[in-house]
């Protein structure tokens, strides 16, 4: 770092004044990049690209109070915890000196969706160079002050230190807009080996008040006059309301409000039960017409297969002198699958003077605010979203739809707050689903057993329909002047969507991959936990383990002969370990051993699973015994949180792999609730869950939400094989499948 | 007029007899533990206590409690004074969204009170009403096995307590 780009806030300011401040630095980084024209200026770490001024991030105020801002959004996640370790590291503060506030568009930066498992990377980053940034730049405003050189001071418990021992508060040092500068594109990071707050199992910030009833979800925000309202939808995608007499409902006890806008219908009553009474009349009263649209359920290999697609090769590798002897196919399918959040969508909207407040459980407001905005024509200046936590969130729920729901229904009543909610089987219904996949694989051994050639395809719908536009919410869709929902677009590589980790991390000689993107979505889809990699690393991993069968290999030492990254054969070796993995060592009776590698999206966290699958010959139910895992995720910040996560993961990942699937007539969705679409109890719970967690001090944060979904399903799948005998490749992998197969 | 006794405390509730506890707790209490999931007493997110029994507040109607004992997990403790079962919880960190967490607790609870050194399995078939989207499973059972051992030394865990 060369001195001329030392942030001097005086001097900056004796250059002009605060618009000039991003001018300066610009010359400032100019003249320095001048003086070593050959190194490439790097760009700023994390979401410090898209928002780079460090008061953006930091806040200190001049009684020395501290606030971190974040675009991104808690959802259950924990990352409040560990952004505020990182801001207390960097800072040099106790952790509990400081506070964050999370996405909000009137207070924080625009960190778009989150989404992809991308908060801590791009936020944390953020959060950790522009802590140490302030840092910096609090030494140096300590330094001026008594005409000494920088490297004299240090920091300690949220002072700077003179060489004297004096002690400059950091609230004494910040002036007015200090802060108010553009990051600098390297920071001098804390050495590792001295972090006193990251790197530790630190508890979470929210779990107190969670587990004591304290208010901690939109659901529990109770405004003056807040009033309850619930939403009628239509009984299926597209269907019309013909004919809704309304009158009777008016009058029932505590109606405020009977809102119809086209094939919008809600109801809005003083209290809540009241609201759930009307709108049971309400729907009674709405006749709809419907058209059936729904694709056969039963065959979806048919239907994704045969839609039209938009076809592209993106992924190629040929060495000719690899020759292939043995050759074999699969095709694997996933069904539509639920989010699920066990409390239904929820937000809560005040429109006054103009304004429109929204509090809502979305991944992005931003783009909400946009969508929110577009969708009652006001302009996005006038529209704030405030994120509050919402039951736990894997993806596109209906957070974004109950925030537009909200919104609509409170232009209704202005001034006055409106809280809504949906009902248990609106969610089930409406929810954007986690879209259904088929992938086609085939691959060739040589003679010595070592993969020669490989080819993947995948058929997949987009895997983001996510607001940005109005069109994207339901709200939007059913207004009398309606909202378009957007074109469909194939999410960009290297991330993807329907072909996200579909290109192999192992080493094949020849390798093909061709992604078959359709764009018709005859069921309401969009971004669910780890999109496409959940199907393509369960039909890559067990794949990897019919070949290693045909090549008469055992598992975990025919992915290690396929795979040169060095870090992925470390957690490979770690959960094997772990798990007491050993070659040609059977499962007991009835039971059989899986396992399963990847890196999500070949780019973010690394995580093998080893499973142990018991199987009821006679049922065919099938049990999750005990798991091990092991993670890399990089720096690791709060290793319990990562543990959480992981756990999580597979527990979650195993409740789709074995009992989930969307179903439908060709019409309307009929898996309306928990038994209708039954999900994991804790009857089929594990004995034990083991995580591993291989930390690289100084390494980049690596996202680590989502890396365990596809390894998980494959690891259970391939011990389901293992003790069976048969292997199953249509999801879920019921236990009717499983006894059909048995006594097939 | 129905007079609800929730945490040891009377309340005049003015709500229709069919109008279900969990709104009323909700709503006209203002208490945020119990929570809405499905209304259908499927998922177990709306779980309290009526006279020591673990009950599906969304499916359980007012006029079925009059004279009776309702507890929720506010009752139970503080985040400054926490009962056994909330400090287990904060201890195994047994959340990730904490959605599903409260009804858990007062089902762990109910059946703590009645048996204090359940086994694993009497645990596991206990909670078979909760759903948690989360899986969180592995740490709520965790939590639930400290809970039993808390309240085994509740007297010295207070004392541990006061002197934090």
């Amino acid at each position: 770092m060369n001195g001329l780009v030392i942030l001097d806030r005086r001097r900056v300011l004796a250059g002009g004044g605060a618009l000039i401040v991003s001018f300066s630095l610009s010359d400032a980084f100019a003249q320095d990049q001048s003086a070593a024209p050959a190194a490439p200026a790097p760009s700023s770490p994390g979401s410090l690209k898209g928002a780079p001024f460090l008061d953006s991030w930091i806040r200190i105020d001049a009684d020395g109070s501290i606030t971190v801002f974040t675009g991104k959004a808690e959802l259950g996640q924990g990352f409040k915890t560990a952004f505020q370790q990182i801001a207390a590291e960097e800072l040099d503060i106790p952790f509990e000196s400081l506070k964050v506030v999370t996405a909000d568009t009137r207070r924080t930066a625009n960190e778009g969706y989150t989404s992809g498992s991308h908060s801590t990377q791009d936020s944390g980053t953020a959060i950790q160079n522009a802590a140490a940034q302030v840092r910096a730049l609090l030494i140096s405003e300590a330094a001026r002050r008594l005409n000494l050189p920088v490297e004299n001071f240090r920091t300690e418990n949220g002072a700077v230190i003179a060489p004297d021992g004096q002690r400059f508060g950091y609230g004494d040092l910040v002036a007015a807009d200090m802060l108010h500068v553009q990051a600098q594109p390297t920071s001098k990071l804390k050495d590792p080996a001295t972090f006193k707050v990251m790197g530790r199992p630190v508890p979470r910030v929210d779990i107190p008040a969670k587990v004591t009833g304290g208010a901690a979800y939109v659901q529990d925000m109770r405004l003056p006059g807040m009033v309850h309202s619930r939403v009628v939808r239509p009984p299926s995608y597209g269907a019309r309301l013909t004919e809704c007499d309304t009158s009777a409902i008016e009058k029932m006890p505590g109606v405020v409000k009977v809102i119809r806008d086209g094939n919008f219908l809600a109801v809005v009553a003083k209290k809540e039960f009241q609201a759930i009474k009307a709108m049971a009349a309400l729907s009674a009263a709405a006749k709809w017409k419907e058209t059936p649209g729904l694709p056969k359920q039963d065959d979806l290999l048919g239907v994704l297969t045969g839609l039209p697609s938009q076809d592209s090769t993106i992924f190629e590798r040929s060495n000719s002198s690899a020759i292939g002897q043995k050759t074999i196919e699969a095709t694997y399918t996933r069904p539509y699958q639920a989010h699920g959040s066990i409390g239904p969508s929820c937000a809560v909207a005040q429109f006054t003077d103009g304004a429109m407040t929204v509090w809502t459980h979305t991944q992005g407001v931003y783009p909400d605010r946009q969508g929110i905005a577009e969708m009652l024509r006001m302009p996005p200046s006038s529209v704030r979203c405030i994120h509050v936590e919402g039951s736990g969130c894997y993806g596109h729920n209906g957070a974004d739809d109950a925030a537009a729901d909200a919104a609509l229904i409170a232009r209704a009543l202005p001034g006055t707050p409106v809280r809504v909610q949906w009902m248990r089987e609106q969610e089930h219904a409406w929810e954007p689903f986690g879209p259904a996949m088929v992938t086609k694989l085939k691959a060739s051994l040589d003679g010595n057993g070592v993969i020669a050639d490989w080819n993947f395809e995948v058929w997949s719908n987009t895997h983001s329909m996510r607001p940005g536009g109005a069109g994207a919410m339901l709200a939007a869709q059913h207004m009398a002047q309606p909202f378009t929902p957007p074109t469909p677009k194939p999410m960009p590589l290297p991330e993807g969507g329907g072909d996200r980790n579909a290109i192999p991390i192992y080493k094949f000689p020849n390798a093909h991959v061709v992604n078959h993107f359709i764009p018709d979505m005859p069921v309401r889809v969009s971004a669910m936990r780890s999109l496409g990699a959940y199907h393509n690393v369960f039909s890559i991993e067990s794949f990897m383990d019919e070949l290693a069968t045909a090549a008469g290999a055992d598992p975990v030492e025919f992915r290690l002969k396929h795979l040169d990254d060095p870090r992925g054969r470390d957690v490979i070796e770690s959960a094997a370990r772990g798990f007491g993995w050993q070659k040609g060592k059977k499962a007991p009776r009835d039971r059989g051993f899986g396992f399963a590698f990847a890196r999500y999206k070949n780019l973010a966290a690394y995580c093998a699973i080893a499973s142990e699958v018991e199987v009821n010959r006679e049922t065919g139910r099938p049990r999750l015994v005990r798991a091990v895992a092991a993670v890399d995720s990089g720096q690791v910040v709060n290793p319990d949180g990562l543990i959480n996560q992981i756990e999580g993961a597979i527990v979650q990942s195993m409740s789709w792999t074995l009992y989930e699937a969307v179903t439908f007539d060709d019409t309307r969705i009929t898996s309306t609730d928990w038994q209708t679409y039954p999900i994991l109890r804790f009857n089929a719970v594990p004995d034990s869950i083991e995580v591993h967690v291989i930390n690289r001090p100084g390494q980049p944060f690596l996202g680590s939400g989502e890396t365990g979904q596809g390894p998980a399903a494959a690891s259970i799948a391939n011990a389901i094989a293992n003790a069976t005998g048969k292997r199953l490749r249509d999801l879920p992998l019921t236990r009717k499948k499983i006894k059909d197969a048995i006594d097939a | 007029m129905i007079t609800l006794k929730v945490n040891g405390h009377d309340h005049r509730v003015d709500a229709d007899p069919d109008t279900p506890l969990l709104y009323v707790l909700r709503d006209d209490l203002a208490l945020n533990a119990a929570k809405f999931g499905c209304g259908l007493g499927q998922c177990g997110a709306c779980t309290v206590i009526v006279d020591g029994k673990a009950v599906l507040s969304c499916v359980t109607p007012l006029l079925l409690l009059e004279g009776k004992q309702v507890t929720t997990l506010e009752g139970l403790g503080t985040i400054e004074a926490p009962a056994p079962i909330q400090r287990a919880f904060m201890e195994e960190q047994a959340a990730q969204c904490g959605y599903c967490i409260a009804g858990m607790m007062m089902r762990a609870q109910a059946l703590l009170q009645q048996n204090p050194k359940p086994t694993d399995e009497q645990i596991r078939s206990e909670l078979e009403p909760h759903l948690c989207r989360c899986g969180t499973h592995m740490r709520i059972l965790r939590a639930v096995h400290r809970a039993a051992h808390l309240m085994q030394t509740a007297d010295a865990s207070t004392v541990q307590r006061s002197a934090r």
